[in-house]
């Protein structure tokens, strides 16, 4: 084995790293915790201004709302976790906040325990039946 | 002389009784968490198969066999001796014996199935099944004798008890207290979430039970007559009023009417109303019922304050019921109803309540006693309850090597 670097060696044009992290600022990943009974709403909302997939958890979880009483022959139980949807968009940078507002405004019921909605960088997106990556496989 | 409609009737209530077991047993099972869901069903149907064999061979004569100084019947019955198709000349004497027989097997049956509601979520198969038997030969065997048996001595003090308030309903309860006490709450309990798991199989239970205590009731005139008609309307009207007050109590306490309320109070003022089913009108059945409701709901909420872990409020609603259904029969009966029964405190008959608080002491005595006693030995030798290992994944996967939810 020769020794390392070798001198035929040398480093890349463009590291592929740099590449995909230039890429990564235009593709955002938007979550959004809601109230279940909203979802239609959010859904037919996303769906008027042209947005084509989604990702859907039923989750439990709490926040300010904290959880809610029950009762069961007089022996009262806090339910700490309460039931809400989680809805999971890839995006074009250039549209989340469009989307972000739809979906508040679809969400909104003015009551504590609303959700909320959380935006994030995503490096790369393959579509599995193409190979396709970037901005066109979403 | 056999009659042929009461021996029809006799048959088709034991039928009905048996199904309560079942009932109970989705009763129970729908208050447990998930995990414990078979081992719950599990002690109530056990039960059909133990308590059977125990009553052929020794329960049926120890609790009607030949008298012995009033305390219990003797063996000489072991085994159905000599008891065949023949009616008895004493017990239910238009019917086979073996029809009065078989149904008096189906109450030796529910009553330790009872007992579990108490003990939930906790006990070892093993030492339940060891427990059930020896307290039905020790509590229930000779309490029925005592209350229903030929030459029973609370029988000649004139204890009425038409279909189980004291025999099933208290005796079962005072052994809960006493099960309660001696093992000790769920691990946990008080900190964690002990909700109902399913409370539609709760509810399914429910519906069961109202239908089978029909031929506990009624089929306890052990004959096709206006007896067991009095008895029926009474047991429906109090169930339904049992149901009515706990639901309006809940709702006059701050809270919301529940479908867990509405079971609890139907199965409290079915419980009530057993020992005095065909010895009350239905004014005197709908009042013991709204008693019932107010009663147990009572005391299932004073459990809380206590700190007692009786899981499924046997004490609360069966023990409770089987006292005050007891008590409530010296102050409501009426010898225009039944002219077999007696008269009670409103017919001006003040000593009757005396005879039937009297009943309720010694049986709630005697059971409680001979309980704790019995739990504590088997505690000492067996041990009662599973490991907390076992208990944290459930007596389903460590009693019985099964899972109820797979998906």
């Amino acid at each position: 084995m020769g020794s390392f670097p070798d001198k035929h060696w040398r480093e890349p044009a463009v590291a592929p790293f740099t590449t995909q992290g230039e890429k990564e600022k235009k593709m955002k990943k938007i979550e959004a915790i809601i109230k279940p009974f909203k979802l239609d709403d959010v859904k037919e909302a996303l769906s008027a201004i042209g947005i084509k997939g989604m990702t859907l958890s039923e989750v439990k979880g709490y926040g300010r709302q904290k959880g809610h009483k029950e009762v069961y022959r007089g022996a009262e139980y806090q339910v700490d976790f309460i039931p809400k949807v989680k809805l999971e968009l890839i995006v074009d940078a250039a549209q989340v906040d469009e989307i972000v507002e739809c979906i508040r405004r679809a969400a909104l019921t003015g009551k504590i325990g609303d959700g909320k909605i959380f935006v994030m960088p995503i490096e790369e997106v393959v579509r599995v039946r193409t190979g396709e990556k970037g901005s066109n496989a979403i | 002389m056999i009659n042929a409609g009461d021996t029809a009737f006799v048959l088709a209530a034991a039928g009905l009784v048996l199904l309560m077991t079942p009932g109970l047993a989705l009763f129970y099972g729908g208050m447990v968490r998930s995990k414990n869901v078979l081992g719950t069903f599990m002690q109530s149907l056990v039960m059909i198969s133990v308590i059977s064999v125990e009553w052929v061979l020794m329960g049926y004569s120890m609790s009607f066999g030949p008298d012995v100084g009033g305390l219990t019947g003797n063996l000489s019955w072991f085994a159905l001796n000599t008891v065949g198709s023949a009616p008895s000349p004493t017990y239910a004497t238009t019917i086979p014996q073996n029809a009065f027989m078989i149904y008096q097997c189906m109450f030796a049956i529910i009553t330790p199935a009872l007992i579990t509601g108490a003990i939930a979520e906790r006990i070892r198969f093993s030492s339940f099944i060891v427990f059930s038997l020896l307290w039905t030969i020790l509590v229930y065997n000779p309490v029925c004798h005592w209350v229903w048996g030929s030459g029973g001595w609370l029988a000649a003090r004139g204890v009425l008890d038409f279909a189980g308030g004291l025999v099933v309903h208290l005796t079962s309860g005072a052994a809960a207290l006493a099960a309660v006490m001696v093992m000790g709450p769920r691990y946990n309990h008080g900190k964690r979430n002990f909700a109902p798991h399913n409370l539609p199989m709760t509810i399914i239970g429910t519906a069961l039970l109202w239908f089978g205590w029909f031929g506990f009731n009624a089929g306890s005139a052990l004959a096709a007559n206006g007896i067991a008609a009095t008895a029926f309307i009474s047991t429906h009207l109090a169930g339904m009023t049992g149901m009515a007050m706990w639901i309006i109590m809940e709702s006059l306490h701050g809270g919301k009417p529940t479908t867990l309320g509405a079971a609890s109070g139907a199965v409290a003022g079915l419980a009530t109303i057993t020992p005095a089913a065909g010895f009350v009108g239905p004014i005197a059945a709908m009042t013991i019922g709204i008693i019932a409701g107010f009663v147990c709901y009572s005391a299932v909420n004073l459990k809380e304050k206590i700190g007692l872990d009786d899981s499924l409020d046997v004490v609360g609603i069966h023990g409770v019921g089987g006292i005050i259904g007891t008590i409530c029969l010296g102050i409501f009966a009426s010898k225009t109803v039944n002219a077999g029964g007696a008269d009670g405190l409103l017919a001006g008959n003040a000593s009757f309540l005396g005879t039937q608080i009297f009943g309720v002491l010694v049986v709630g005595l005697y059971a409680f006693v001979v309980s704790w006693i019995l739990l504590k030995i088997i505690n000492g030798t067996m041990g009662l309850r599973v490991n907390k290992e076992d208990e944290i994944s459930g007596l389903d996967q460590s009693q019985h090597n099964e899972t109820a939810y797979n998906n």
